[in-house]
């Protein structure tokens, strides 16, 4: 049986879900030159608050309404730790030697992690996500999952939007105003402060929809979850061009093939049998990484950071 | 009448080292003043006070009537005070219409900005041909000319300029300083710091010589520029 079609669509659907998390990476990155090591949390919060809402809502309720609500409930949550994130931790060392926040963004990742285990009802183990009440479909050997709809739905949907809100809107262009020259958007009448929290806030979003996307393609929620997901999309984010939008979307997209081909090829090739399958996937995704930065270290898409100054 | 900008006594310092120690001076409306001296004598640190990216240790600023202290540097271009900073610090990776755009920022009179955005491309005929091209591909004296367009979109009261004509060539530099006396002549009132001291004073209707954060000599652009020891200093003259 040919399994390219399915391994491209799998790629193609883990890819969407990575690029939703990276934009979160690469919108920070761009206008405060911080690594959110937090984000892949922010992203967890946003499965457990559409978790929430599921669990709040009568017995019986149809998907169909449960899934905006519960979207919603993603949304907020993500956002609102996002910002918390943004304003409290992050904005009082702005200025500090770089080691400060990064560490404090770890320390971050690790207390919304341990705050979710130990707070979070039964959230020791994975907790049960509700599924969409469709699919899967068969499209001649491609096996197609409802979650994995919902993701090839929205995953276009947002990036076209924020596409066209960052080139677009005024405050997207005060945003890019902001990343290239902090000091110089001020003397604009630009309030930076507000386009750094705004930075956040659209990664908060965009992790929140990515959280309950993550629930319904893999059918659970877990307060590790963002660990290696954020990994992944941080890794997704360098990978098109940290700071470029279109690039964190573009190496989603090219990290999550990669992963696909790695797994299903890699163990046909002679001398390489022990090293394919779903246990090596973070290995030949942090391998294309590291040829991607030997090769090409600005990124896909990326600018030299000569064109910075 | 009082000045349109009134700066007393004004003491600023990066941590210990105190780069302004206590300058006092005025512009008043329809004005050319300049702000010459060497470098590190504290005129960029002046006018970035000024425009609120530094904060005064003492001493008081009253722009149009209000006091400046406290003010944060988004607020004070709605008050009309623009600044086209050192360096030109135009937005590199955006085109020279959004650069001119962005200068508008806080004016919501879509008609008035794109008139304004057409007197830019009046003033500097290079950047209408150019409009839709990133601004960090233009030449040195271009991003100049970008910077100086940008600034005046917010259609300021009072215009700081800070060194327009540094590392430019002497027929860019001609050029830029050719616009600054057609802006004064339309009336624009303007600060304007430059290191080019004979240029900035035929310019000028009053200038003050800065030394290592004081102000050491004031007086009209014509007496300084007939001073004999800012001949000395300044001016490359024995």
């Amino acid at each position: 049986m040919n399994t390219l079609p399915q391994q491209l669509a799998n790629g193609l659907f883990l890819g969407s879900m990575y690029g939703l998390i990276a934009i979160g990476y690469t919108m920070v990155y761009g206008i405060v030159q911080l690594i959110n090591f937090a984000h892949g949390e922010i992203f967890m919060t946003g499965g457990f608050g559409a978790l929430t809402v599921y669990l709040y809502l009568p017995d019986g309720t149809s998907m169909w309404i449960a899934l905006p609500a519960m979207l919603l409930g993603g949304v907020l949550v993500a956002t609102l730790f996002a910002l918390g994130a943004e304003r409290f931790a992050y904005r009082p060392l702005r200025g500090a030697p770089v080691l400060a926040p990064l560490i404090t963004a770890i320390g971050l990742s690790l207390a919304l992690q341990q705050a979710v285990f130990n707070w979070y009802p039964d959230a020791k183990s994975a907790r049960v996500f509700p599924q969409l009440p469709f699919g899967p479909y068969h499209l001649g050997s491609l096996r197609i999952q409802s979650g994995d709809v919902f993701l090839i739905i929205v995953a276009p949907l947002c990036m076209t939007a924020l596409a066209l809100f960052v080139r677009g809107s005024r405050t997207g262009r005060a945003m890019q105003a902001t990343a290239q020259d902090p000091d110089t958007a001020q003397l604009m009448g630009i309030d930076t402060n507000r386009m750094i929290a705004t930075a956040f806030a659209i990664g908060g979003v965009f992790a929140g929809i990515a959280g309950v996307a993550f629930g319904l393609k893999y059918g659970s929620v877990q307060y590790d979850m963002g660990f290696q997901a954020g990994l992944h999309a941080f890794t997704a984010a360098v990978l098109g061009g940290i700071g470029n939008v279109y690039g964190a979307m573009l190496g989603g997209l090219v990290l999550g093939l990669a992963e696909a081909m790695a797994t299903a090829y890699i163990a046909n090739i002679p001398g390489m049998e022990q090293l394919g399958g779903q246990g090596w996937a973070s290995v030949w995704a942090f391998v294309l990484l590291i040829l991607v930065l030997l090769l090409r270290p600005q990124g896909l898409l990326g600018e030299r950071v000569a064109d910075r100054a | 009448m009082t000045a349109l900008l009134e700066v007393e006594d004004l003491k600023v310092a990066y941590g210990k080292i105190e780069a302004v120690k206590g300058i006092s001076f005025s512009v008043e409306a329809g004005q050319v003043v300049t702000l010459i001296g060497t470098n590190g004598a504290g005129k960029t640190t002046t006018l970035r006070t000024l425009s609120g990216l530094l904060k005064p240790s003492s001493g008081k600023i009253v722009f149009d009537g209000r006091p400046l202290n406290g003010v944060p540097a988004h607020k004070i271009v709605a008050l009309g005070l623009a600044h086209s900073p050192e360096g030109r610090h135009i937005f590199p990776r955006l085109t020279i219409a959004e650069n001119l755009q962005l200068g508008a920022f806080l004016r919501k009179d879509k008609p008035g900005i794109e008139k304004d955005i057409q007197r830019a491309y009046d003033l500097f005929p290079i950047l209408g041909e150019r409009r839709k091209q990133a601004a960090g591909t233009l030449s040195g004296g271009e991003q100049q000319m970008l910077a100086m367009g940008r600034a005046l979109m917010s259609q300021p009261k009072l215009l700081m300029l800070d060194e327009p004509s540094m590392g430019l060539s002497p027929i860019m530099m001609q050029k830029i300083m050719a616009t600054i006396a057609e802006l004064k002549a339309q009336g624009t009132t303007i600060l304007l710091v430059e290191q080019n001291a004979q240029a900035a004073l035929s310019l000028a209707d009053r200038g003050h010589v800065m030394e290592i954060g004081t102000i050491v000599l004031s007086g009209t652009g014509r007496d300084l520029l007939h001073d004999e020891s800012v001949r000395k200093a300044y001016l490359g003259e024995d």
